[in-house]
């Protein structure tokens, strides 16, 4: 034979498309967010996203060492996940405990299952939900925005919590309702300071106009779809409106919806590849199921915020919900042989 | 604007680049080597032997198979000999080697068939060699054998042609459109069919506008614009999108009144009407990188692919990767040695660069190849199966509904050959079933 051929199975074609290139977008989706919490916390915030990135980066190359595979950093994925650790950290975490959300992030939860698309959790909120069950205290030591001088600093969805205990102590016995709605009021943060992120919380998850610019730049560039987003968010609205009242129907659910870490999470971890259902139904009811624990959490329990919570539970449940969605062949039902 | 679309697909490149390249006719090459397998069903049993003299149309094997169809000489020549020769599928198939003389004489018995009942008719298809010339090479007879019972009422034309590429469909409507409402009559008079669809992709204008106009004569013709998008010339898709029906899994699409066609399939039907001449020829469409000159050539069957390149201005540079077919679901070759043949429509060339793959890297579960699946199908869970050699799973998640389109595969962000080992799956279900479990 004159000279051979490359002999391969169709297509002999791809797509420029590649793993890289979505990480690298979702990188581009997050500056936004990552910039107003610079603005809004100060240097130190850019200094926790620098510790999470390279602590990610760094873990990444030394446990794909450790277990004699190929290097992948060059995917940029541990770069991601540095990147959402940080935003999902309070700006005054110290940096040591940053360090280590990083390396629970990659090597435990990460590396250990498997490496890419193989982890059963969200990397980064695995390792913030470890960080908050292990540092308490500094994961929930807030402070004030830039161009807020209350003295209060707690979370929007703290002084919400809080507010709506009091609110309950006054209506069973004691006096002065009034005057105690008055200063709630001065504590609720406005609508406008919620979309803007002028308040307290995660680094990231502040500005709910910083995120949904990004947002739509990953729907435009269809590396997520509407179909997480849209069920959780959608969900825990529903929810919050119709239980988070003193009665039915009449919860504040635009505050839920622009408080705290839900459009962070409903936008940016709950459309984790590796952690959500492949199929659009699975899609939605792991949008359902992450609305409906959110809401759980946010009213009946002791914490101010569950989208954390409520992600990771339901990724622990995608394989089954995957599992159970099988989705008939173009043409209809065939029966499993 | 469309009014259907199937779900799924993926948007290919076109890369057309023959559209405007009329059809030139090839000189008859010193030797041509015609497989007795050109078609999907069973081999052909040469009738010639080594030394025989055949002309131009003469049966050169037949089966006595129902699914299968006769092979004719392309050629007058002399019969050098009759041996198992490289397929272009990559296996060796007995094949009739013979020797041209140039004359190009043509077989006696060569007469415009007699056709006056719908008997007749699929005779005459299965002696014209007829098979699916979109690609698949399925025999026409057997297609237009409408089982008793059945009701065809729509004759869907695919003009499809969603592969990059291939040009071959496109030109057999810009240089044949009467000869492909002739065939489309014949059909539709003899399996008694009353409505006709022709589909086309709206990356073609200049067919529309040809089509239309030449089926302006027949209110029973149409010519629907479909949307360009791969795979929408699939088989399912198409009947989809022209009519809205679906055909089910594991069935045909005489099960919802549907027969397709591709367009040259249907054009050759009338040729064959008026002159008897069996299937010798096709049209393909050569291009690539590599080569000097893409254009689309009338090739004589059996042609080997080197003369059909050599006569096309030969290669810029060495190829790296030579296809059969368009780059979604053509073959590669091994080598040049194979020839043409009946359901051949293009021979593409690619360089070093163009047969490149990326590297695989780990799935990523992002479900593209879900949504670019137009069978509905789970692409990731399926390649999975098959490499865990899971029989049980792979039927779970339907392997065997697979039309191979390569969309999963075109989209995977991990460069991952799921169709690769999706078609290992099929095979690991074809053994477990000959092994009788």
């Amino acid at each position: 034979m004159e000279n051979r051929f490359v002999v391969s199975s169709s297509p002999h074609i791809r797509d420029s498309v590649n793993t890289r290139r979505i990480m690298l977008d979702v990188i581009i989706a997050l500056l936004p967010a990552s910039v107003a919490g610079i603005y809004f916390f100060g240097l130190r915030a850019l200094a926790v996203i620098l510790v999470t990135v390279s602590s990610c980066i760094i873990s990444e190359y030394l446990a794909r060492k450790a277990m004699k595979r190929n290097c992948t950093i060059g995917d940029l994925s541990a770069v991601v996940t540095g990147l959402l650790l940080a935003l999902n950290l309070p700006p005054t975490i110290p940096f040591w405990i940053a360090a280590i959300g990083g390396v629970v992030a990659i090597v435990v939860v990460k590396q250990m299952f498997g490496g890419l698309g193989q982890n059963f959790m969200n990397p980064a909120l695995a390792a913030r939900v470890v960080l908050l069950v292990a540092y308490t205290e500094q994961m929930t030591n807030w402070v004030n925005p830039r161009g807020v001088d209350a003295i209060s600093t707690a979370t929007p969805l703290e002084v919400l919590k809080s507010s709506l205990v009091e609110t309950a102590v006054d209506a069973a016995g004691s006096a002065t309702p009034a005057a105690e709605v008055a200063l709630q009021a001065a504590e609720m943060p406005t609508y406008l300071q919620l979309f803007l992120g002028q308040v307290g919380g995660c680094i990231g998850e502040t500005s709910a106009l910083a995120l949904l610019l990004g947002a739509l730049y990953l729907l435009a560039r269809r590396v997520i779809g509407l179909q997480i987003p849209l069920t959780f968010i959608g969900t825990t609205a529903l929810f919050t409106w119709i239980f988070g009242g003193s009665t039915p129907f009449t919860g504040d659910f635009l505050y839920h919806i622009l408080a705290g870490g839900l459009i962070l999470g409903a936008f940016y971890m709950a459309t984790d590849y590796a952690t959500c259902p492949v199929t659009n139904k699975g899609r939605i009811i792991m949008g359902i199921g992450c609305g409906i624990l959110t809401g759980i959490i946010r009213l009946y329990t002791n914490y101010p915020e569950g989208v954390s919570f409520a992600i990771i539970f339901m990724n622990v449940v995608v394989p089954l919900i995957d599992r159970f969605l099988v989705p008939k062949s173009f043409g209809g039902g065939k029966k499993v042989a | 604007m469309f009014k259907r679309f199937f779900k799924g697909g993926v948007a290919v490149p076109h890369e057309k680049n023959t559209a405007n390249c009329e059809t030139i006719k090839m000189d008859v090459p010193k030797k041509v080597i015609i497989p007795m397998l050109q078609h999907i069903g069973a081999p052909c049993k040469p009738c010639v032997a080594k030394g025989d003299v055949v002309k131009v149309g003469q049966v050169i094997g037949d089966s006595d198979e129902f699914i299968s169809a006769p092979v004719h000489s392309s050629v007058s020549g002399t019969v050098t000999s009759v041996e198992p020769l490289l397929y272009p599928g990559g296996v060796f198939v007995n094949s009739v080697v013979i020797e041209t003389d140039g004359k190009q004489e043509i077989f006696e018995k060569i007469a415009p068939p007699r056709i006056s009942n719908t008997k007749d008719f699929i005779k005459a298809i299965r002696e014209s060699g007829l098979v699916g010339l979109g690609g698949a090479g399925f025999p026409a007879h057997v297609k237009l054998s409408v089982p008793p019972g059945k009701k065809i009422d729509t004759l869907i034309i695919n003009a499809a042609e969603c592969e990059p590429y291939i040009t071959s469909d496109y030109r057999e409507i810009i240089e044949n459109s009467w000869n492909v409402i002739g065939g489309i009559n014949t059909v539709m008079e003899f399996l008694n069919i009353e409505k006709v669809i022709i589909g086309i992709e709206d990356n073609k204008p200049e067919a529309i506008h040809e089509m239309t106009k030449v089926a302006d004569t027949s209110d029973r013709i149409s010519v629907m614009k479909l949307k360009s998008r791969y795979p929408q010339g699939a088989e399912k898709m198409l009947i989809y999108a022209t009519t809205g029906r679906k055909v089910p899994p594991g069935k045909l699409p005489a099960d919802v009144g549907v027969i397709v066609m591709n367009v040259n399939s249907v054009s050759f039907v009338a040729e064959y009407a008026k002159t008897g001449m069996p299937l010798i020829k096709k049209r393909v469409t050569i291009d690539g990188g590599a080569v000097n000159k893409p254009c689309n050539v009338e090739v004589p069957i059996g042609t080997s692919l080197k003369d059909v390149f050599d006569f096309c201005g030969g290669f810029k540079e060495t190829p790296k990767k030579v296809l059969m077919g368009g780059p979604m679901m053509g073959i590669a070759q091994f080598s040049l040695e194979t020839s043409v043949v009946k359901h051949t429509n293009a021979l593409l060339a690619f360089t070093e660069e163009e047969s490149n793959l990326p590297p695989e890297g780990s799935c990523i579960r992002c479900g593209r190849c879900v949504r670019a699946c137009p069978m509905n199908l789970l692409p990731l869970k399926l390649s999975k199966s098959s490499l865990r050699e899971n029989i049980e799973e792979l039927n779970k998640y339907h392997v065997n509904d697979c039309i191979e389109c390569g969309s999963c595969s075109y989209v995977c962000p991990s460069k991952i050959h799921l169709v690769q080992s999706i078609r290992l799956g099929k095979a690991q279900i074809r053994a477990a079933m000959k092994g009788g479990k």
